[in-house]
């Protein structure tokens, strides 16, 4: 019989419910539910191996074996003959099942299968990194049999063999559930991995031929329910009674994964991935579960420092905080904050500007921007939380159409990347990428590449609306785009990249205001989003509130319990401050977690070298050669806070380790003190205080566009001979000094290469394999080239790769580069 | 007090000292004090002393760092941590993966219960009968491995060094190691002469024993 319920709200579809009993108990649950999934409900659990929620049944490993009765026609309850695997059967309206708990012949039969699974299995459980937390020892103890009956040669394979740099794989112990092979199969979509042979010589294969390449490994370790896959870095390190675990969120981007952080003896042992559906699901990238030893490395920063003769010497906190707040006083000074911190402390940051510097320059951008972004992000971003309507991961699941632009998920967002993935196998939806070249992220996703050169994404962005013409009207891919854009709710997702393409960002807001959608912004790094919020731009307070409104200002000015206005000159923002600063209009800069190269600014060394710098630092950076005071701050692992994700999702987290290290807001507030200011974020507590106590805002979409200042127009790049147009972006795991101290984890990364399409290489004479130079702006780089399908005439290079600098000309959309043949020219 | 003694002559003459009749019997037994320490009685074979590391008969170290024994100490009294064998590297210590880099046994802590050995799956670590345990400080309660380590005894040769050439891991536990080989002998006169004072490996153990 099948029950309709009729309890389910009325929004919600209306879900067809199964009753069924398991061993003897009734359970209802939704149609096509799995019966190991159905006992879960019930309490009752199934020994299994293969079976995985996030991965395809697949019945590899046959441990769930239960005992299952149907009715027949005429409703007669008949068992069936064999025992049944429960992972793969979905339940049946009166179904009885009986499982290891009420049935001897399922118990015998998953003792059964257990002892088959054991005969192969190596006795390695002391020195295997699984012991102790290994699903296949706690379920023979739990549904094996007490002895082993077998008395001949194990089938033996040479130990462990290296899957990458970062996973091994001993293939004695895999159990052949396909979790693995399923997972990079399914999920990740980076068949890295197969089953090969058959038989007792049935074992997990690499592809030869193919290269090792994949963010999402580490994964596969998580889940392997033996210990067949390890990982490199965690090898041997200690057992899970050593680990005290926290959970925690991931500080390397704006996906927002949640984290389990390991530590022994106050040391990060691992991170490994913890299940938020909404979010993360179960799976997070290698550069999340391994990127996490830089604060461990030698070059941390102990005790404050101030030059002294030109060199940093160490020195009282106290001392340091007056030294710094004398510097600071003397002169204009303004703030820079990286988009790496907590949604907290970039709040003390922006807060330190207004309240104790009297001043509107504060930018979180460490990075490219413009001031067309700023307008953006002010409209259409800050106050965008799944709450207020904004684009949530669980929208990506089920949109019609989404089109990419200035993003490259699998390198900028990578969970972003497994929503799509999975979004692209379950409801069919259609990938658009502006982008000059079809990257293997947009082949995952069964993308169509909308071709644009860098700097001309304004112009696809607004023919695909309708109200441009180009010559890219004509294509295939194009009229696809047009026509999946015709269904509403198509989903814009925007990157950071796209704020130095005049135009870009107004128009993707109106592309999917015309195809009544919905666009979010995907920036990269962790923080960004919470600096957003907290109000670290020049032209916005926290909260979403606006320095140019009266009103705003005051509200803002009574949370504070300002004694005097807040300031009203509009600020400068991260270009602004640099230029003003190198021709020393600003005297004094205070920065926190930036790596000036990034920004990819001329004056960037030229404004700290004449600035009096407080640097708030965990190592040594770029900033610390100009710095004047060096105040040291805590790491990720030792602080606690929050992010938002790019959802606008709030992401707390705790401190995985208990230190002296002093989080930047606590820093902040010492400092503000020593400049007389009462800043009232000394602890998290005080500063959540006053960020709760402001109403949210939901984003205004279009408030200040009454200026309506037309974009500029674009202007496309026009490369000479022995020239081309530079695309560039950078690669999940590149130079990024949140990636030091990972051996393991470097030896998966990307080797950069000069990609080109066939065109563009047959007018250089250049052959697969060769070497180009690629030089302009003063940087010069050579790598190997890479010949594909792309737009012509234009060459795309990873932004900070070992050995492929390219950060001072990413800033720059359609930079026109030099390519030459040969490593030497 | 209002009874009168009923007590004859001597009974009187000796009840001031009739307490010390325990006393002065006990003079003419036989002595049960042992004279520590300057006599020392042998204990019993099974009696719970010191903890030893043991070798295998080439000297390799039989630890292999699983901390299975860690887990099991009901006192919390043993810190190991693992690490690779590394045979490019010169550093190998047990036959097999894994070594025990670090091993400590916190004996202010340990109640000499034993479960440790019953949790040794290679039989490296067992209890001597010693139990001179006495000191005046902390860190030196703190026995580390190379403490615990049994004595390098005949035909063994001290870790670091490669396995006896064509044995496999399980050639080890099955007998088929009797002794260090010349190769063996070879190589850490080799290498030895580089690190007189053996190879510096357990820097973590100053840090550890705080
Ligand atoms: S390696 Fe692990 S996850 Fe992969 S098939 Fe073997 S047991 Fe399963
Ligand atoms: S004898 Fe008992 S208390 Fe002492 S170390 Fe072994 S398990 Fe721990
Ligand atoms: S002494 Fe035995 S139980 Fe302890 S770590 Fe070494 S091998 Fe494991
Ligand atoms: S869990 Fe059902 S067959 Fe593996």
């Amino acid at each position: 019989m099948t029950v309709t319920s009729d309890k389910s709200s009325g929004e919600a579809p209306e879900v067809e419910m199964v009753a069924l009993t398991i061993d003897g108990l009734e359970v209802s649950v939704p149609k096509d539910t799995l019966v190991i999934r159905a006992a879960e409900q019930l309490g009752i659990q199934i020994p299994r191996f293969c079976d995985h929620p996030g991965l395809d049944p697949v019945g590899a490993c046959r441990q769930c074996l239960v005992e299952v009765a149907m009715p027949d026609r005429e409703g007669n309850v008949k068992p069936m003959p064999k025992p049944q695997a429960s992972c793969t059967m979905t339940v049946a309206p009166g179904m009885e099942v009986k499982t290891q708990l009420t049935s001897a012949v399922a118990d015998k039969a998953q003792q059964g299968v257990m002892e088959l699974l054991l005969v192969n299995h190596p006795l390695d459980c002391p020195v295997c990194d699984k012991g102790g937390e290994c699903p296949l020892q706690n379920q023979a103890m739990s549904n094996g049999r007490a002895s082993s009956r077998f008395e001949d040669v194990k089938r033996t394979y040479p130990k462990p063999i290296n899957i990458s740099s970062q996973v091994l794989l001993d293939r004695e112990r895999c159990i052949l559930c396909a979790r693995c092979t399923r997972f990079s199969d399914q999920v990740a979509g980076d068949p890295f991995i197969a089953l090969v042979e058959r038989g007792a010589l049935q074992q997990v294969g690499i592809y030869e031929e193919q290269p090792f390449e994949s963010y999402f490994s580490g994964n596969t370790v998580q889940i392997c329910p033996v210990g067949a896959l390890t990982g490199a870095a965690y090898r041997f390190r200690s057992r899970p009674f050593d680990l005290v675990s926290t959970a925690s969120v991931c500080e390397h981007c704006a996906s927002g994964c949640s984290l389990r952080v390991d530590h022994r003896r106050g040391k990060v042992m691992r991170r490994m991935a913890l299940a938020t559906p909404e979010v993360n699901e179960e799976w997070n990238c290698d550069k999340g579960r391994w990127a996490f030893t830089y604060p461990m490395l030698d070059d941390r920063f102990e005790l404050p420092m101030v030059r002294r003769d030109g060199e940093l010497v160490p020195v009282s906190w106290q001392e340091a905080l007056a030294v710094a707040a004398d510097g600071l006083r003397a002169t204009r000074s303004a703030v820079l904050v990286g988009g790496r911190v907590g949604r907290e402390d970039a709040y003390a940051y922006g807060k330190l500007a207004r309240l104790a510097l009297g001043t509107n320059d504060v930018d979180f951008r460490a990075r490219p921007h413009s001031a067309e972004e700023e307008r953006y992000l002010a409209e259409h971003v800050v106050g965008s939380t799944p709450e207020t309507g904004g684009v949530t991961y669980a929208d990506l699941d089920t949109a019609t159409t989404v089109v990419l632009v200035g993003f490259e998920p699998e390198e900028e967002s990578p969970i972003v990347f497994l929503r799509l993935r999975k979004a692209y196998r379950k409801a069919a939806t259609k990938v658009f990428s502006i982008a000059p070249l079809e990257t293997r992220g947009l082949d995952k996703l069964g993308g169509t590449l909308l071709p644009s050169a860098p700097g001309t994404e304004t112009e696809v962005l607004q023919a695909l609306a309708g109200d441009g013409t180009s010559e890219h009207m004509g294509s295939d891919a194009f009229a696809a785009a047009r026509t999946a854009l015709r269904d509403p709710g198509a989903i814009v997702l925007v990157g950071e990249r796209l704020a130095t393409v005049p135009g870009a960002l107004a128009a993707a807001a109106d592309l999917a205001r015309s195809a009544s959608g919905r666009v979010a912004w995907v920036p990269r790094r962790a923080g960004e989003r919470g600096a957003l919020d907290a109000g670290t731009l020049p032209s916005l307070l926290p909260g979403g509130r606006l320095v140019a409104d009266q009103a705003d200002r005051s509200e803002i000015a009574e949370l504070w319990q300002a004694e005097t206005e807040l300031p009203t000159t509009p600020g400068r923002d991260t270009a602004a401050i640099l230029e003003s600063a190198s021709i020393g209009e600003i005297g004094g800069l205070v920065v926190g977690g930036v790596d000036v190269d990034d920004i990819g600014h001329a004056d960037g060394h030229e404004a700290l070298r004449r600035a009096f710098v407080v640097s708030l630092d965990l190592r040594e950076s770029t900033v610390t050669p100009f710095a004047d005071v060096v105040l040291p701050v805590a790491p990720h692992d030792e602080s606690e806070g929050s992010f938002l994700d790019w959802e606008g999702r709030p992401r707390p987290y705790r401190a995985a380790l208990d230190t002296t290290a002093m989080a930047d807001h606590r820093v902040l507030s010492m400092l503000a003190d020593e400049l007389g200011v009462f800043l009232g974020t000394r602890s998290l507590r005080e500063v959540r205080a006053e960020m709760d106590a402001l109403a949210p805002r939901a984003p205004q979409g279009g408030r200040t566009d009454d200026a309506g200042d037309p974009p500029s127009p674009v202007s496309v790049p026009s490369p000479g001979p022995g020239e081309m147009v530079l695309a560039t972006w950078r690669t999940l795991l590149d130079r990024g000094t949140m990636q030091d101290g990972e051996p393991f984890l470097a030896g998966t990364a990307k080797a950069p290469r000069a990609v080109m399409s066939p065109v563009s290489a047959e007018t250089l004479s250049i052959v697969p394999g060769d070497l180009v130079t690629v030089s302009g702006g003063g940087v010069r780089v050579t790598v190997p080239v890479h010949i594909q399908p792309m737009v012509d005439h234009v060459v795309w290079l990873p932004t900070n790769s070992e050995s492929c600098d390219l950060r001072a000309l990413a800033g720059q959309a359609g930079a026109v580069v030099t390519v030459t043949k040969g490593g030497a020219a | 007090m209002a009874d009168e003694s009923k007590g004859g002559f001597f009974s009187d003459l000796f009840a001031p000292v009739a307490g010390f009749g325990v006393t002065f019997s006990t003079m003419f037994r036989k002595v049960a004090t042992q004279e520590y320490p300057e006599v020392k009685w042998p204990t019993q074979p099974r009696f719970h002393g010191r903890h030893q590391l043991n070798r295998h008969p080439d000297g390799l170290e039989k630890c292999v760092g699983c901390e299975l024994c860690a887990w099991a100490c009901p006192a919390d009294a043993i810190m190991v941590e693992g690490e690779s064998n590394d045979d490019e590297a010169g550093l190998r210590f047990s036959p097999g993966e894994r070594y025990g880099r670090i091993y400590q046994i916190n004996y202010l802590r340990c109640i000499f219960c034993g479960l440790c050995i019953e949790a040794c799956p290679t039989r490296a670590l067992t209890m001597t009968n010693e139990y001179e345990l006495a000191d005046n400080n902390r860190a030196d309660l703190i026995f580390t491995k190379e403490q615990l380590l049994a004595p390098v005894q005949q035909g063994m040769l001290p870790a670091p060094h490669p396995m006896v050439e064509g044995m496999e891991e399980r050639d080890y536990y099955q007998g088929k190691v009797t002794q260090a080989t010349p190769e063996q002998q070879a190589w850490v006169e080799h290498h030895h002469a580089d690190h007189a004072d053996g190879p510096a490996r357990n820097e973590d153990d100053v840090e550890a024993r705080s």
